[in-house]
């Protein structure tokens, strides 16, 4: 780990040139991004994230806690957001799934906060130290209940510094817990991270209210459909709980008002999916086949797509930044306009089910699937590259 | 009619539009309490909101946390900052709160199977932490708000929805468990000693570190009605024969048995360093001159930090 | 009241008389006021409020001492006493000097 030196006037951004980890990159970026509380508890491949918090918080002014399980780690973290701090938690699958009914009481009480999941195989305890793609669905839809999510996928260690800034301010712009869906290979690979100057990281902050405290209501939102926040101890004598709740932030059990608390909830990032939504495309005009893929099997797919173009095949990446919400009307596009959509992933079929949703028929869809422990053979890939563009 | 009149009958005072004096305290557009008549959970919440008001923290700085259950409805009612979390997880909610905010004095007011079985690892980890935060623990030893289930703090032999035959599980002791796992401020009253519950319930909110208050409270409707034990006030007449003060009592002997002696008081206070304390200075001495103690919370708009 | 010794301020106090308060529509009748009054001011109306339940009256108002029992137990803050400023003291407080 660089240390920063005595010397160094500031030890919260690093600024320069390093060679990190995903788990280390995805530490500093939380850090930069101002996160300042950080409860956790140790599972592989997530670990080294909060090993690196561990040593940098006391560094950089923030608090960290090891709790007992994942159960209070998610917990923690939402109360360390209404007491006014930036917060995180890391897991793994297993953890994940502890994490999952306070990711909803999250979702319900408009919690901003990040959750990392450095994804292992599964189910169950599975594959400890080997890479899978498997929670994405669970990503979407673990928690009980209606709601829309957002979650990241990173690429790169690079990525993993960069979209953790993006993840904390979706977080806040949105007020939601902001999925990370990283992976064991990502999380584990080592490559060289430059870390920007501390002006230049875009840094969003909490949505506070500012208007007059008798007029405050904790859930009446704006036109965005998101409301403004207070943290406790400032006399606005808020009531925050997981129950249906009305503008004032009052159980109201019924379906009149059910309905108008879920469908803000979903509204706020289904209307503003284009602001959230994240693709990094390459050579998509004119190609007959498009690779759609995220996380580290974005990076087997390039190696394929390369092989590909070699063969004089015209093909292009779609890369899915944001993986939730998912890109569905620019999928729809591009189906009506290649011969088909190849998807590499390491589960059975996970995010190819969106895909085909997506595409409606309107040309081939085609999954590579993995069981996990390992990530694609770039020639499978390459071979549906092939098979789509007959 | 008012709501606010008074005395129907001959020779009392009549007394018109007063309020009463915790109003201020109360979400009184929430008010009447869903708690059923008799229940003993308002009369713990009417000396909470005593209590608060005779600590020494200020109004701003209380914050309540609550789980899942009739007891975890508490929150809901008090007008400060007011969390209704999920089953279980009360504490590590508040720990959260605590760390991220140190300025604030959280108090976690959930039920016996909220705090001992569901969150009892939680529980004990808070203590063992001595984390600065108090716990009003209200034991009607079942799990009342779900119609009446046998929980971890069951007297051997009463009966449940779960246990129709008579619970045959070993209950919990909570002081003994709280103690032996580092709480440093620990007492038991029933809902029936409300000033002792007033006194040590500011005791407790003035205390730095874990302080934990268990109450034993009546729930009529479904562990009395299950047991013929009758009705709340038939039980505040089994605390008021069966309850015996004894401060500073071992935990060890503390346990309740069905319709047994019930042992209240003061029974562990003691100074310890908390969570906050013994962070700050482990990494004050090991990290040195590079320490940054944690930078509080964000500045909200009116710049109260 | 009888007293086990006779207070150094007898002479001008007397134990402190409260006035009871009631909110009857709030009640829920559940009797703890009425149970643990040490005075027995309170018993229970015959009248019902307006939930059903019989609410606490006050019988013997002279007898209060604004002890506060009452307003501790009660859980649905329905009731509560206030002392009466006419019978805490005889004589002005600065018939003794401090
Ligand atoms: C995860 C979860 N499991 C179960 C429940 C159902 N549930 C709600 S309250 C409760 C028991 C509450 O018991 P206790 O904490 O003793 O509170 P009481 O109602 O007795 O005051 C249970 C099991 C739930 N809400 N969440
Ligand atoms: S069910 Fe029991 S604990 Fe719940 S409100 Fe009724 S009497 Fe109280
Ligand atoms: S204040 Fe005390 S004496 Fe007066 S009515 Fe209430 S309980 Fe009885
Ligand atoms: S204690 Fe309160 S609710 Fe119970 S009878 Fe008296 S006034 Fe009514
Ligand atoms: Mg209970």
């Amino acid at each position: 780990m660089s240390r920063p030196k005595p010397s160094q006037p500031d030890a919260t951004v690093l600024t320069g040139a390093h060679y990190l980890d995903g788990d280390e990159a995805c530490a500093e970026g939380a850090i930069a991004a101002g996160c300042r509380f950080f409860a956790g508890y140790p599972i592989t491949p997530s670990t080294e994230i909060a090993e690196r918090i561990a040593s940098r918080f006391p560094l950089v002014g923030g608090t960290f806690i090891q709790m007992e399980d994942e159960l209070a780690s998610m917990a923690a973290i939402l109360g360390g957001a209404w007491g006014g701090a930036k917060a995180m938690t890391v897991t793994s699958g297993p953890g994940f799934s502890l994490m999952m009914e306070n990711i909803g009481l999250g979702i319900m009480t408009e919690t901003p906060c990040v959750v990392v999941n450095v994804q292992r195989g599964g189910p169950s305890t599975g594959l400890p130290t080997l890479t899978g793609q498997q929670d994405m669905m669970q990503a979407r839809w673990g928690s009980h209940g209606d709601y829309e999510v957002i979650a990241l996928s990173p690429s790169s260690p690079q990525e993993c510094f960069d979209l953790t800034i993006t993840a904390f301010g979706l977080s806040e712009r949105y007020r939601l817990p902001v999925l990370f869906m990283m992976d064991e290979c990502v999380g584990h690979m080592t490559e060289k991270v430059v870390i920007p100057p501390a002006e230049d990281i875009p840094v969003i902050e909490r949505r506070w209210y500012r208007g007059p405290k008798e007029s405050y209501l904790p859930y009446q939102a704006g036109p965005d459909k998101v409301p403004d926040m207070v943290r406790a101890g400032d006399d606005y004598r808020i009531h925050i709980t997981g129950l249906t709740h009305d503008e004032r932030g009052y159980p109201v059990i019924n379906a009149a008002c059910q309905s108008v608390c879920v469908s803000r909830l979903v509204d706020k990032i289904r209307d503003n999916a284009g602001d959230i939504v994240i693709t990094d495309e390459e050579a998509v005009d004119g190609a007959d086949v498009v690779v759609v893929s995220y996380g580290i099997s974005y990076r087997v797919a390039t190696r394929a797509i390369a092989l590909a173009r070699a063969e004089g095949i015209k093909v292009g990446s779609v890369r899915l930044v944001t993986v939730w919400p998912f890109p569905e009307a620019r999928i729809a596009e591009l189906s009506r306009k290649v011969k088909a959509l190849v998807m590499p992933e390491i589960n059975l079929g996970q995010m190819y089910r969106e895909l085909q949703r997506a595409a409606a028929g309107n040309c081939r869809t085609l999954l590579i699937p993995h069981c996990g422990g390992w990530v694609h053979d770039p020639n499978d890939v390459l071979a549906a590259i092939r098979e789509g563009a007959k | 009619m008012s709501e606010l009149l008074t005395t129907p009958a001959p020779g009392g005072p009549v007394v018109e539009e007063e309020r009463h004096p915790h109003e201020p305290f109360l979400r009184m557009d929430r008010i009447p309490h869903i708690w059923c008549s008799t229940c003993g959970l308002g009369t713990v919440l009417n000396c909470y909101i005593t209590a608060i008001q005779r600590s020494s923290v200020p109004r701003a700085d209380h914050t309540i946390v609550s789980g899942i259950g009739c007891t975890g409805r508490a929150a809901g009612y008090v007008k400060i900052d007011s969390f209704h979390t999920t089953h279980g997880r009360a504490l590590p909610f508040a720990t959260g709160l605590k760390l991220a905010n140190p300025r604030l004095k959280v108090t976690v007011f959930s039920g016996d199977g909220d705090l001992v079985a569901i969150g009892g690892n939680h529980l004990i980890h808070a203590a063992r932490r001595n984390m600065d935060m108090t716990v009003i623990c209200v034991n009607n030893f079942n799990y009342a708000m779900t119609g009446g289930q046998f929980g971890p703090t069951t007297p051997e032999g009463a009966k449940l929805t779960t246990a129709p035959y008579g619970s045959y599980e070993h209950p919990f002791n909570i002081p003994f468990l709280v103690d032996s796992c580092g709480a440093t401020y620990v007492a038991r009253w029933t809902s029936l000693h409300v000033r002792e519950m007033i006194e040590t319930l500011v005791e407790a909110l003035n205390h730095r570190g874990f302080s934990f208050v268990e109450v034993i409270s009546p729930c009529p409707t479904v562990y009395a009605r299950r047991n013929r034990l009758g009705t709340g006030l038939d039980l505040l007449k089994y605390y008021h024969d069966s309850a015996e003060v004894r401060h500073g009592a071992d935990t060890r002997d503390v346990d309740i048995s069905f319709k047994g002696r019930i042992i209240v008081g003061r029974f562990v206070q003691r100074c310890k360093p908390t969570y906050l304390d013994t962070m700050d200075a482990a990494l004050g001495r090991s990290v040195g001159k590079e320490f940054v103690c944690y930078e509080g919370p964000m500045q909200a708009s009116d710049g109260r930090s | 009241m009888k007293y086990w010794r006779r207070p150094l301020d007898a002479d001008h106090c007397r134990s402190p008389h409260g006035i009871v308060h009631i909110i009857i529509n709030r009640c829920k009748g559940c009797g703890f006021c009425i149970n643990y009054c040490p005075k027995q001011v309170l018993e229970f109306s015959r009248h019902f409020n307006r939930k059903g339940y019989h609410p606490p009256v006050v019988v013997k108002p002279e007898a209060c001492v604004d002890c506060g029992l009452c307003g501790a137990i009660c859980p649905e803050f329905a009731i509560w006493s206030t002392p009466n400023p006419e019978c805490i003291l005889d004589e002005p407080a600065e018939a003794k000097p401090a």
